[in-house]
């Protein structure tokens, strides 16, 4: 069973986020991590690794400190790491980003691709199915449980108005949710196996994508305007002293509200 | 004038309101149409034009609710192709975004996700998008394909287009599913069951506990079922297990924009403001006074809200008498 595993370097959610003077995500002067969300899948696919002798290779595409993403995965226990890395990639839209990651799982061996819900910076959520379609692969996403038997995944996903279990054929692309396991966080061998770990760095050369087909340049959408949300003043306060709930209902019906 | 293409979302032709939301803004960048997948048109015409849809496109194959996004997918590309439309707009929903990501590869053409808001432009539609956690709003437009928009609940009020013609007329286009749309199928079905609360994405007002409610969200639902509302949770309330993850307000969970907004006991993290800064009206009851939810808040009251929201509850009941 060979898994290939998609994550992505973002800015921490928890630091300030913003844009380069280019309308693109800083992604240089922030601090950036392993998108939280991509653990869950890292996570998954090692433990379905351990069940079948199966090998674990953790893919990113991104500017040059996004080996960090991968570094981390390989410290969780992923066997081996790619890193799409070319300069013409910056600016990339979700079509082409799925365009370089398909390319990459094209040169790989894959029996299953794991990926997170979304990335928590764009939060889109489009690129596995992106990944699918360029791939030609059947989609089961948003797991929240995932078992793989004689050659079908089979999920189970839990909506709105209920639960479905799905079942595919392999290969597949899955995605999974946040509510799938707990990542685990490496251990202090893992940390020392990792530096040993191959790594390898593709350029879009490598893969056979033409760099004219992606970046900024390249992207189907463009963004005209952006602006900072002037913060939300802070309203009223009260403190509770019996009466609190009577005048969070005053508050309301003069806002009309109830 | 072109038409814009809604894929509506229904459950056996009840038509759900962001459809209705979504015919309102394709009026203002052409002529609305609809694309119906699945059972129960008959149902959900009457509604598709009263809102504005001259035409529907129905699409008719087999097992077309069986499968993943990939034939609904499929059938919209055959739609897209027969109508030439100046734009497409589908439901910012799970399934929706997928549909979205995978026809914008199939068709060459630009995607964006989770708009707020559409206009006319002279380039083509502009979408307005709230990003970073709410902290910045962008507007961006399609710049190759047709544009294709997925668009979040309440981001219109839905209009009525007086005079409309009682019934649209209707394009059947028939598909069949591929053999890969085929290779992802749905074996089984659990319906959950039904809270009788409107739906969490689309109330217009929402109810959210969290960790301070100690597990126990009685005193949310009560307040939520007072002022008709929905019940949300935060992730530390998910995540001990104390309310189902369908309920989850913010990053990696359901984002809402109601215009009235309730937090109990919930600290505001920048996980849980991820989804709900965008809201109206921010009320907060919380124990502690320094909890950064007082930041965002229109009006807070420091205190305990095992008192506080019983105290409201009734305040809310006596008033609608």
């Amino acid at each position: 069973m060979n898994i290939v595993v998609c994550v992505k370097y973002v800015p921490d959610a928890q630091a300030e986020s913003r844009f380069a003077s280019d309308n693109t995500t800083d992604r240089a002067g922030v601090d950036g991590l392993l998108s939280e969300l991509d653990e869950y899948a890292v996570e998954e696919a090692l433990k379905i690794a351990e069940s079948s002798d199966g090998k674990v290779t953790v893919l990113t595409v991104g500017p040059e400190n996004a080996t960090e993403a991968v570094r981390k995965a390989l410290q969780m226990g992923a066997d081996e790491a790619v890193h799409v890395l070319d300069d013409a990639i910056h600016g990339s839209d979700a079509p082409a980003t799925s365009l370089v990651l398909a390319a990459a799982v094209g040169k790989l061996e894959h029996d299953l691709v794991i990926t997170g819900m979304a990335s928590t910076d764009g939060i889109m959520s489009v690129v596995p199915a992106m990944l699918a379609e360029r791939l030609g692969l059947p989609q089961v996403t948003l797991a929240s449980e995932v078992t793989v038997e004689n050659g079908t995944v089979r999920i189970r996903r839990d909506g709105d108005t209920s639960t479905e279990i799905i079942e595919s054929s392999l290969p597949a692309i899955v995605s999974v949710t946040d509510q799938i396991n707990e990542p685990r966080y490496p251990s202090f061998k893992g940390i020392m196996a990792a530096k040993k770990k191959p790594l390898q760095t593709w350029s879009l050369a490598d893969l056979g994508v033409d760099a004219g087909d992606v970046g900024l340049g390249a992207a189907w959408t463009a963004v005209d305007e952006i602006a900072a949300r002037p913060p939300r003043q802070a309203g009223q306060v009260v403190t509770d002293e019996g009466d609190g709930g009577n005048k969070l209902v005053e508050y309301l019906a003069g806002a009309k509200l109830v | 004038m072109s038409q814009v293409l809604v894929l509506v979302d229904h459950v056996d032709g009840s038509v759900r309101k962001t459809t209705t939301e979504l015919l309102t803004i394709a009026a203002r960048l052409g002529e609305p149409a609809a694309v119906f997948i699945g059972n129960g048109l008959d149902n959900a015409a009457g509604t598709l034009a009263e809102f504005g849809a001259t035409t529907v496109y129905k699409v008719e194959g087999e097992g077309l609710e069986d499968y993943l996004v990939l034939p609904k997918a499929e059938a919209l590309a055959a739609v897209v192709a027969q109508a030439s439309p100046a734009a497409v707009l589908i439901p910012s929903s799970v399934e929706g975004k997928e549909i979205a990501g995978r026809l914008a590869v199939k068709i060459g053409a630009g995607v964006i996700t989770d708009a707020v808001d559409v206009q006319a432009g002279d380039g083509g539609p502009v979408a307005t998008q709230s990003v970073f956690a709410g902290g910045f709003t962008v507007k961006s437009r399609v710049t190759t394909g047709v544009p294709i928009i997925t668009v979040k609940p309440n981001s219109a009020a839905p209009e009525a287009v007086a005079g409309a013609p009682a019934s649209p007329e209707v394009v059947t286009v028939p598909v069949t599913p591929s053999d890969l749309s085929k290779a992802a199928k749905i074996v089984e079905r659990r319906p959950k069951e039904k809270s009788g609360r409107p739906d969490l994405s689309e109330a217009a007002i929402v109810v959210s506990g969290g960790r301070g409610t100690n597990g126990d969200f009685s005193p949310v639902e009560a307040l939520a079922d007072a002022l008709g509302a929905a019940v949300g949770a935060s992730r530390a309330a998910v995540d001990a297990g104390w309310y189902p993850h369908s309920n989850q307000v913010g990053q990696t969970g359901k984002q809402v924009s109601p215009q009235l907004y309730v937090a109990a006991g919930i600290s505001g993290a920048i996980q849980h403001r991820a989804g709900m800064q965008t809201s109206k009206t921010i009320v907060a009851i919380n124990k502690d006074p320094e909890a950064p939810i007082f930041e965002l808040a229109d009006f807070g009251v420091v205190g305990d809200l095992f008192t506080v929201l019983p105290q409201a509850t009734e305040a809310v009941l006596k008033r609608k008498g």
